[in-house]
């Protein structure tokens, strides 16, 4: 009964330029690859165009704006890997700056209050975790209701009014740099370190793209499949506690402001990066490079004199484009 | 019929008048099964005859609302899957339970992966998790894809070898194979019987739920015919033949 058993064989990837080259005919290279070739692109495109694009003034200037959008980034894409979404994810950083201004007003000192934002904004997780894992709400929903409840939090315990913040640590954390690298983007770098390592080196990470995958599969296989998809939204909302620190010390108050745009750009930094939506694959190095290829488009369109008002358009439109390209991913 | 664990030492696994009930419906009322050490056991039956009920009555998916499992002589329970593995169980379901975005590797350690490190600062073990899944692989099959590739590029032979390799991966005495050439072609099939057997040779005792009676004749060395919740026949495959196994199934045939 043994039939001949042939060997199908799977390419392996050849190393080397040639193969690179090759592979950059195909249209899925492009997909992949959407964030690093899309922020080459426009930082020689506006290198040229605005000789101080790349002063090194204004690329310190790009990082430490880029810093709260990288965490924001990261912490998205862990959720999404697991094919969820958080759209509270800006509210849940404006409740932590709020949660920040608040006790700093009290009295208490820097790292008392920023264990308060932290801690409140890690709330928000908290209920949208119960709510997704336990309660079985549709993602979208759970998280556009706390996106709610969290901007309304914040808008009644400051009575709507900024509380404005003068502390020399915070004044050190927007100032402070390694050579032209601010600590805003230090911490977000780290951020990312961990981030990844998290996803890619730890039980806790393949659990994560095992849910996002194949929820049934990973269940059948022994992974607690809700305390995975409860830890993804305690984590970004940690991490969104995080980034309100970068965001108080970035304005120098703590505003119970909306901050939808770093909503619209975490998602859209993800996607830029190259991750599929439905979830499953994980990655963490593409959407920090398309939270800089965001930052550098606004930065760009600034310096060259763009009006604000297209800014929104120009995002909108590199991210459509980034979403159709994915369409071509290998699968 | 009544040949107990302990009397009967070549006995690995004896379930005993297993009921199960779902509301009004009675899909299990009574059955009682053995599987000898060693031995490609096969359970056939119609639909709606119990098999996937008693195959999940012993794989940890359902408890059996009453009835005793023997397990090397001892009496087990098992409330989960989990609990059914520990005992040296495995399960191959029918639908292989493999997440097609993740590669062969992570696939057969999703669950229970291999870690380095202490306390709280465990990173995963991919060296050791890539070779132990690469070796036992191709201790069972042939055609075997890189442990590296995704499970999503696999053809669905290929995808039936890793999940079986999985089960049979750790250490475990028994295998519980549900349709497992169901959905392949001629080839393929051929190429799965070859890993069953291989499964057999090491010393794996498998239970092959299929409807394929040339494959139960092929393969099996004992057969338990499944009809109204109940196992109401069991005969050594090599001295039946396909007609008498349809005419058990369908009761043409009293055992």
């Amino acid at each position: 009964m043994n039939l001949p058993l042939q060997t199908t064989n799977i390419a392996v990837p050849e190393k080397g330029i040639r193969p690179l080259l090759r592979e950059a005919k195909s249209l899925s290279f492009w997909a992949e690859n959407a964030a690093p070739i899309g922020l080459i692109a426009l930082v020689i495109v506006f290198a040229i165009l605005s000789p101080t694009f790349l002063s090194i003034g204004n690329i310190r200037a790009m990082l430490v704006a880029a810093a709260i959008l990288v965490i924001l980034a990261v912490a998205q894409s862990f959720v999404i890997t697991t094919g969820g979404i958080d759209l509270s994810i800006s509210a849940t950083m404006t409740l932590g700056a709020v949660g920040f201004g608040i006790a700093w007003q009290a009295g208490f000192g820097f790292w008392i209050s920023a264990i308060i934002a932290i801690l409140s904004a890690g709330v928000i997780g908290l209920i949208n975790g119960l709510l997704i894992a336990k309660g079985k709400v549709t993602d979208f929903i759970a998280t556009l209701g706390t996106l709610s409840v969290a901007t309304g939090l914040a808008l009644i315990v400051t009575s709507g009014k900024p509380v404005s913040i003068t502390s020399p640590d915070l004044l050190r954390l927007t100032t402070g740099s390694v050579w032209i690298v601010g600590y805003p983007f230090i911490i977000a770098l780290l951020v990312g370190v961990v981030g990844w390592f998290v996803m890619f080196r730890t039980r806790f990470g393949l659990h994560v793209q095992a849910v996002g995958g194949s929820e049934e599969a990973a269940v059948a296989n022994g992974v607690n499949a809700s305390r995975v998809r409860m830890a993804v939204y305690l984590i970004a909302a940690l991490l969104a506690g995080l980034a309100s620190l970068l965001l108080v010390a970035r304005i120098g108050a703590a505003e119970p402001a909306i901050n939808t745009s770093y909503l619209l750009n975490s998602i859209a930094a993800v996607v830029l990066g190259g991750v599929s939506l439905t979830g499953g694959r994980a990655k963490i190095v593409g959407p920090i490079l398309g939270a800089l290829l965001l930052t550098a488009l606004t930065n760009g369109l600034t310096l060259l004199g763009v009006s604000q008002f297209y800014q929104p358009l120009a995002v909108g439109l590199v991210v459509v484009l980034a979403a159709l390209l994915t369409r071509f991913q290998k699968k | 019929m009544n040949t107990t664990a302990s009397v009967d030492t070549d006995v690995i696994l004896s379930a005993q008048n297993i009921t199960k009930s779902f509301g009004g419906v009675h899909a299990l009322r009574g059955a009682s099964i053995t599987m000898r050490r060693g031995e490609v056991t096969a359970l056939i039956g119609d639909n709606g005859a119990g098999k996937s009920t008693l195959v999940r009555c012993l794989s940890g998916i359902h408890r059996p609302d009453s009835g005793t499992i023997t397990l090397d002589g001892k009496v087990v329970e098992f409330g989960t899957p989990l609990a059914a593995r520990e005992h040296g169980i495995e399960t191959v379901q029918q639908n292989l339970a493999l997440v097609e975005e993740l590669t062969v590797w992570q696939n057969f350690f999703i669950g229970r992966e291999k870690t380095k490190g202490f306390g709280p600062f465990q990173m995963l073990d991919r060296k050791a998790m890539r070779s132990t899944a690469e070796s036992l692989l191709s201790d069972l099959a042939v055609n075997v894809p890189p442990v590296t590739s995704r499970v999503r590029r696999l053809s669905g032979g290929q995808r039936q070898a890793v999940a079986i390799a999985r089960a049979a991966g750790w250490g475990s005495s028994i295998v519980i194979m549900d349709e497992p050439t169901a959905a392949l072609g001629v080839q393929e099939t051929a190429r799965v019987e070859s890993i069953i057997r291989k499964l057999q040779d090491q010393g794996v005792a498998v239970l092959l739920i299929s409807h394929n009676f040339d494959q139960v004749l092929r393969l099996s060395d004992h057969v338990w015919v499944m009809r109204g919740g109940l196992a109401v026949a069991e005969r050594r495959s090599s001295e039946t033949s396909g007609d008498e196994l349809v005419a058990l199934i369908t009761g043409a045939k009293a055992a």
